[in-house]
């Protein structure tokens, strides 16, 4: 017990802010903050998405439907290799906590960053290859609702990605100082989030067009 | 593909409305090119001015760059004015077309006419109503809590130049191509390719985007300083009515753009790749389109209306002298349409097609509204009695607003009864409805809300003279021009006619006419009180900073406030402070230490994210592939170079916080308290004579 109550107050993980004054601890957590309420707007998008997507099921105009074009062999590596780069990223998170050093941030981050090219490369290969099969978003509105709901989790992957790159740079500008700290930890944030709705995806998407 | 093809994309000289209007001289035309040839001069005419007068460094360092979120929210309040001008011309307009049009052709086209209604709805919803209670918000709510700025001042900045952008698409406009003829919701089909294959729809899309993702970004940062940045002391229960609505429209505005920018993304998806989510064949489905609009499109109703009740709150107490009545329960009424706001989108269209077990849900919750709402106007009744009540131009629309208001929320349960509803639904009746909501619940708020923060803001009270001239040509004029709406409306007008053919509705559109211009006269006279104001200034200075004896914090430090907004921060111990402050002699009294204040540093990455997308929204616009990948990089360009940026606060010193203070509150000492009858005298300089 004793040396829990000796131990730095930790907010957030990785920011050991006990020693900061109460301006700076007042203002990490309000940027955390801000970014929370930020993904809740992003969820209601992504809501709708979904809803659109529900809606536009069966709206196939007697083009391809997920029967022919989903492959589930590819939509579980796709998730596997997600899954695991959130928990690259819980590894950062970690070492950040730690203070394990910057090799680790980094190659924590690394491994992230592979992770989830390596899922979007996967993705792009897919559509790519529904291209090819003449199920284009074009043909029906089922497609269309299909592609922009699982493009825009793309987009968002690559918006994801080419953070951590800029974090990369960032680490090595500035070493972890208070900045960079607080935007790996809303990275963070934001990488789990995509995770989470691709859990989504996989199961309203992907499992229940296959079940069929 | 040529080269010129590459670089203007579907830009022609007759995109031009001046080629337009010289090739084929009719009436509509050079309406149209007139109306370009005003932006053009008016643009060029402002840049000659300031270049002339060698403003453009001042411009720039005090006012554009600014993180400030006093000068943000003025600059908001000036942008809605600007655009308020040409979206009220274009009404008169209308009014006038329809008061000639008696079988007649009247003055415009058709087409001409559909892009009017459309550019007036467009502007009134997104570039005035929203700007003008933006721009009040962000200045009164970080002074109301104690607070020194918003959460977030670069994401403030970055709000404002995103909604200036999609100003200047909208002005833009007006000179080349068309605008879209297909109203300020914009419902496909008729929006789609195969019906408006024009540059109209697309500038309708991205100019809403552009100020939709603003506002989200607006909502956010409200949101968490309301959450994060008040004063110690200040709890919840102790927040000033205004904060709380300006957080209830901070949390609208979070859930309810993303909706929107889904809507206007899948029609641009549509449009721009051929996709099919609101088209007729292969799938599309319409209703999805009109779901989601109103799924952002109600809540925004009360996103304009909410702070207005809260400008409403603050100065029903102030100019009463008295306690605001029933504050839980306004609070609670608050939250509840707030939420409730969430949950009538369908009565916008009660007529496509669902069972009436649907519609009677939709109904009744629309219904509900006007409890919570009714329990505000009750507060505000007996706010005022036994109070000690000035009449001043703040309370006359004040007093406007609770009338009328009532009057459309009556009309508002005519619409809510579905029955009823498909008698006058899409005709003159709606459209008098909902300009009978948003004119006092908007407009006349912000009119109120100018009027009484004005002289906090730049140490001189506004013209009473005018601001009575101005009430009698937006009240009356308001009546003259929507009541015959009404009238026109349950008699089976339709909305957006451009010609009508029963001469027994003469009568009615004139009336409409002559409202429509006093109305005009109204938005005139608020300019002349703004000039004469100016004039004047000498004889209305408050540089004390509490000219009309009011309760919140806001008015507790030196009009126009300094750029920290409090020297200290202030310790809050019950509900309107600064009133028991004064009461307790704990007012105008000097800290005993100052401490040194970190405010950030102007930034000109705002001003250039903002232009960038605007770039980049124009280049999809038109078809200039180029523009659009360059305005994107650039703007994603410079908030990644801002990130960098590692030198971006600086600090005042606690001495010079110190000199200021006190030379603030020698002014104080010298000055005379002054009794309520003698506020608008000169012998207000904003110290209050108040009764212990």
């Amino acid at each position: 017990m004793a040396r829990l109550t000796t131990e730095p107050e930790l907010r957030h993980a990785g920011l050991n802010l006990a020693d900061d004054p109460r301006e700076v601890r007042e203002q990490v957590e309000s940027d955390v903050f801000g970014f929370w309420v930020f993904l809740m707007s992003d969820a209601v998008m992504f809501a709708l998405l979904f809803a659109v997507y529900g809606t536009m099921r069966h709206a196939t105009a007697g083009g391809p439907g997920p029967e022919q074009e989903f492959k589930f062999h590819s939509a579980f590596w796709e998730t596997a290799l997600l899954l695991t780069s959130s928990f690259a990223y819980g590894m950062v998170s970690l070492s950040m906590k730690h203070a394990r050093g910057q090799l680790w941030l980094a190659l924590w981050l690394g491994i992230t960053f592979c992770l989830g090219a390596g899922f979007l490369k996967m993705e792009i290969h897919d559509f790519l290859t529904m291209f090819h099969d003449g199920a284009t978003p074009e043909r029906s509105g089922y497609l269309s609702s299909f592609f922009v709901l699982v493009g825009m989790h793309g987009f968002h992957v690559l918006s994801g990605l080419t953070w951590i790159l800029l974090m990369g740079v960032q680490l090595a500008v500035f070493g972890p100082d208070d900045r960079v700290k607080v935007n790996l930890i809303r990275l963070g944030l934001f990488w789990h989030f995509l995770d989470l709705i691709w859990v989504v995806i996989f199961s309203v998407v992907y499992l229940e067009g296959l079940s069929l | 593909m040529t080269f010129w093809h590459i670089l203007l994309g579907r830009l022609t000289w007759d995109s031009l409305v001046f080629v337009e209007a010289w090739r084929n001289p009719t009436i509509s035309e050079i309406i149209g090119g007139l109306a370009g040839g005003v932006a053009v001069l008016g643009a060029a005419l402002l840049f000659g001015l300031i270049t002339i007068l060698g403003r453009w460094r001042y411009l720039w360092t005090v006012w554009l760059t600014s993180l400030d979120h006093k000068k943000i929210g003025i600059m908001y309040m000036v942008f809605a004015v600007i655009m308020l001008c040409r979206a009220l011309i274009e009404a008169v307009l209308m009014r006038t077309q329809q008061a000639i049009a008696i079988n007649n052709p009247g003055l415009v086209a058709p087409d001409h006419f559909a892009q009017l209604f459309s550019t007036h709805g467009t502007i009134m919803v997104f570039f005035v109503g929203m700007p003008l209670l933006t721009g009040l918000m962000n200045f009164v709510m970080p002074l109301q809590i104690g607070s020194r700025d918003v959460a977030f001042p670069y994401m403030n900045s970055i709000s404002l130049w995103l909604t200036v952008g999609g100003g200047i698409m909208m002005m833009a406009s007006l000179v080349v191509g068309k605008f879209s003829t297909g109203g300020w919701s914009g419902y496909p089909p008729y929006t789609e390719l195969a019906f408006n294959g024009g540059v109209g729809p697309d500038y309708w899309i991205w100019a809403v985007s552009l100020s939709s993702l603003g506002a989200m970004m607006t909502g956010i940062n409200f949101a968490v300083t309301v959450y994060k940045f008040r004063s110690p002391g200040m709890r919840w229960m102790r927040l000033p009515l205004f904060t709380w609505t300006t957080l209830c429209t901070a949390i609208l505005m979070i859930f309810a753009m993303p909706p929107l920018t889904v809507a206007t993304l899948l029609l641009a998806a549509d449009r721009y790749l051929g996709m099919h989510f609101f088209t007729n064949d292969l799938g599309g489905n319409v209703m999805n389109f009109v779901n989601l609009f109103w799924l952002f499109g109600h809540p925004e109703v009360y996103i304009l209306i909410l702070p207005a009740f809260g400008v409403y709150s603050e100065v029903v107490s102030a100019f009463s002298s008295k306690e605001l009545y029933g504050y839980t329960s306004l609070v609670i009424a608050t939250m509840v349409i707030a939420i409730l706001s969430f949950t009538v989108w369908l009565h916008h269209f009660f007529t496509m097609g669902q069972s009436a077990g649907v519609n009677s849900f939709f109904g009744i919750a629309t219904m509900l509204i006007g409890i919570p709402t009714g329990v505000k106007i009750y507060d505000w009744i007996w706010t005022m009695f036994w109070g000690e009540v000035r009449f001043s131009t703040s309370m006359l629309f004040s007093i406007a607003f609770m009338i009328t208001f009532v009057i459309g929320g009556m009309t508002g349960i005519i619409l809510a009864t579905p029955p009823l509803d498909y008698l006058v639904h899409n005709t003159l009746f709606l459209v008098a409805h909902f300009h009978n909501m948003l004119i006092p619940g908007t407009l006349y708020g912000v009119i109120a809300g100018y009027y009484y923060w004005f002289p906090k803001a730049f140490g001189f009270r506004l013209s009473e003279k005018w601001g009575r001239i101005a009430f009698v040509c937006w009240v009356p004029g308001f009546y003259l021009a929507f009541m015959p709406l009404y009238v026109m409306g349950a008699s089976g007008v339709a909305r957006r006619t451009q010609e009508l053919f029963d001469p027994a509705l003469r009568p009615w559109v004139i009336a409409a006419e002559i409202g429509a211009l006093l109305l005009l006269a109204g938005l005139a006279s608020l300019f002349i009180q703004l000039y004469v104001s100016i004039r004047q200034r000498h004889t209305t200075r408050v540089p004390v900073g509490d000219p009309w004896d009011a309760r919140g914090l806001e008015w507790s430090m030196s009009a126009p406030p300094p750029e920290y907004n409090f020297a200290v921060i202030p310790q809050v111990s019950r509900r309107d402070p600064f009133h028991w402050q004064k009461i307790n002699n704990g007012a105008y009294k000097p800290a005993d230490h100052y401490r040194d204040i970190e405010v950030p540093k102007n930034s000109m990455c705002g001003v250039l994210i903002g232009l960038g997308m605007t770039a980049c929204f124009t280049g999809l616009v038109w078809h200039m592939w180029w523009l659009a990948v360059c305005g994107f990089t650039f703007s994603l360009g410079t908030a990644i170079a801002r990130s960098f940026m590692r030198d971006v606060r600086r600090t005042i010193p606690a001495a010079e916080v110190e000199a200021q203070h006190r030379r603030w509150l020698e002014t104080t000492a010298a000055a005379l308290p002054i009794p309520r009858h003698l506020e608008m005298t000169p012998e207000n300089e904003g110290l209050a004579k108040w009764q212990g």
